[in-house]
């Protein structure tokens, strides 16, 4: 008896933790689309490890670990990074890349300071706060669910409202901006979306390795086709399968970190992406070529057979 | 100055720079209505920067830019720009149809969806280039020059008056050339003013009939006759052209 109730509680706390995975797969995986059909798949890198600090420092001035806490200062330090980056590529000439890596360094080395700071205060409520590095999807509450469908439910409609508009900047800016979209304001926005799916994914996949959950099901998706909208809902099933598979792995397996899970998980997708898709997948081009050079073996059999004939 | 006819285009004292390195200075540029007006110049001589600065998509230093009496703000449902083919990426999840929709989206300002009669018109556009039959084609499966052909189509669904297009004969086939050419004549039979950064020097004289000489200065600019003259040429490529006439 005592070892049923034991098993439901596991399964539903299992649930939970699904359910929440799932969503920020579905968050990360439509929105990182964009950042990939960008060319920005290092700047969801950066906006994640410059969250970091935001985690610590709210934590700091609260006291509390409730999620929309946490959630609101990483949101804001990430946007803070992404905001540097972006002044600091305008105003200055250094090329950014480089830019990238001083703002993401930078403060992703703050936050690691901060945190050693916070353990060594011995305060007992910070247990957990080191879940933020490489993801610790067992600690997903009811609340955390919560929080990540609305904010990520919020993030996607806001994404489906201003559909043709972002596809428009993403394709052309220029033209974009000839026709009258402000495209500062529009880029500001999607970024801004960017860096509500990142921080919703820190507490279970972690800085580290959250900038793989916008890039990875994005490019999986693209291989299977030449359609904006599908690849945008293909990327987002694609994360809400690394999520799930992911979370599943790593909780019934003894405290492996989920972030890596999660993200092998979604290399595995890419990998049978790449392979198996039609049209890009790598094993139908084989057939394909092998197909058509047979083809034309057979073409040149026939010509030469022609021509001995008529020699004859 | 003359008043009587208001300019389609109007740009004074123009100077924009880049980091202090100016990249057109003290441009001075009429365009009457209905003309085809080339721009030529050596590389770097700030021609896509021209057209852009035309656009409001570069701030300029100094300068004053009218189209048809009115700064561009006003008039963007009049004016009509094709991007350089290769500023943007061809292997972007679209098709055909939907990036000649794209040219709708002014006219549907924010957040609404283009509708059938959008659909239509982009159909009609894509006809006009001969590209109707490539609708549903994936963009990254055409030819250079049907890429081009694409771009003319989105400018020509916005129904324009005037038409700035950046570079639109550059690495096109020979089709696909002919076809731009009537496309031009076909404009400027419609009272359109058509403004193309054009690069090959032989044909200036064949498509165009007027001509802007610049190299980060205006060198000359008029009825092509009066303007495409050696002198000229040479001025503005500094001695660096042997093959005219």
């Amino acid at each position: 008896m005592e070892n049923l109730s034991a098993l439901i509680r596991l399964d539903y706390t299992l649930m939970i933790v699904g359910i929440g995975a799932a969503l920020l797969g579905t968050v990360s995986g439509a929105l990182g689309t964009y950042a990939v059909l960008r060319r920005q798949s290092l700047l969801g890198d950066a906006i994640s490890h410059a969250a970091l600090p935001g985690i610590a420092i709210a934590f700091l001035l609260t006291g509390s670990k409730a999620p929309l806490i946490l959630v609101f200062g990483a949101a804001v330090a990430g946007w803070l990074g992404t905001l540097l980056i972006m002044s600091i590529v305008r105003l200055t000439r250094i090329k950014y890349d480089s830019v990238l890596a001083i703002v993401l360094s930078t403060f992703f080395g703050f936050g690691l300071v901060l945190h050693t700071l916070i353990q060594r205060t011995g305060n007992a409520n910070q247990a957990g706060l080191d879940t933020f590095l490489f993801g610790q999807a067992a600690t997903i509450l009811e609340s955390d669910v919560l929080t990540i469908g609305i904010l990520g439910g919020v993030a996607l409609i806001i994404m489906l409202i201003f559909w043709k508009e972002l596809k428009l900047l993403v394709f052309d800016e220029g033209f974009a901006a000839s026709i009258g979209f402000p495209i500062r304001t529009l880029d500001v926005l999607l970024t801004s979306l960017l860096v509500i799916a990142i921080v919703l994914g820190l507490q279970a996949v972690g800085a580290v390795l959250m900038s793989a959950m916008l890039v990875a099901p994005a490019v999986a998706a693209r291989q299977w086709t030449n359609r904006l909208r599908l690849m945008v809902f293909l990327a987002a099933c694609f994360g809400a399968l690394a999520g799930v598979s992911g979370t599943i792995i790593s909780s019934t397996a003894s405290r492996i970190p989920t972030g890596p899970t999660i993200v092998l998980c979604a290399t595995v997708i890419v990998g049978l992406s790449i392979a198996f898709a039609p049209n890009r997948g790598l094993v139908w081009g084989r057939i394909r070529h092998r197909r058509s050079r047979s083809d034309l073996k057979t073409a040149a059999d026939g010509l030469l057979k022609q021509s001995q004939q008529r020699s004859e | 100055m003359q008043t009587s006819e208001p300019k389609a285009i109007e740009v004074t004292d123009l100077t924009v720079a880049y980091q202090d390195k100016p990249v057109l200075w003290d441009i001075d540029l009429d365009v009457p209505p209905g003309v085809l007006l080339s721009i030529v110049g050596p590389n770097g001589a700030g021609k896509t920067t021209l057209i852009k600065a035309i656009l409001g998509l570069v701030r300029p230093a100094a300068g004053n830019i009218l189209i048809y009496n009115k700064p561009y703000e006003a008039q963007r449902r009049i004016v009509s720009y094709v991007p350089q083919r290769g500023s943007v990426d061809w292997d972007f999840p679209t098709n055909v149809l939907d990036v000649v929709m794209m040219g709708r989206y002014g006219a549907l300002g924010w957040v609404r969806r283009p509708g059938k009669k959008d659909r239509e018109l982009a159909m009609h556009a894509l006809e006009k280039v001969g590209m109707e039959a490539y609708t549903t084609r994936q963009i990254s499966q055409l030819s250079g020059g049907q890429q081009q052909r694409v771009f003319l189509a989105r400018a020509l669904v916005q129904d324009a008056t005037v038409y700035l297009m950046d570079e639109p004969f550059q690495g096109v086939d020979a089709t696909t050339e002919r076809a731009i050419v009537t496309l031009l004549q076909d404009l400027r039979a419609n009272g359109k003013t058509v403004v193309v950064v054009h690069h090959d020097l032989q044909t200036v004289t064949d498509y165009f009939d007027w001509v802007m000489l610049l190299n980060i200065r205006r060198i000359a600019s008029g009825p092509v006759d009066e303007t495409f003259t050696p002198n000229n040429l040479r001025e503005t490529y500094g001695g660096r052209i042997a093959f005219m006439k």
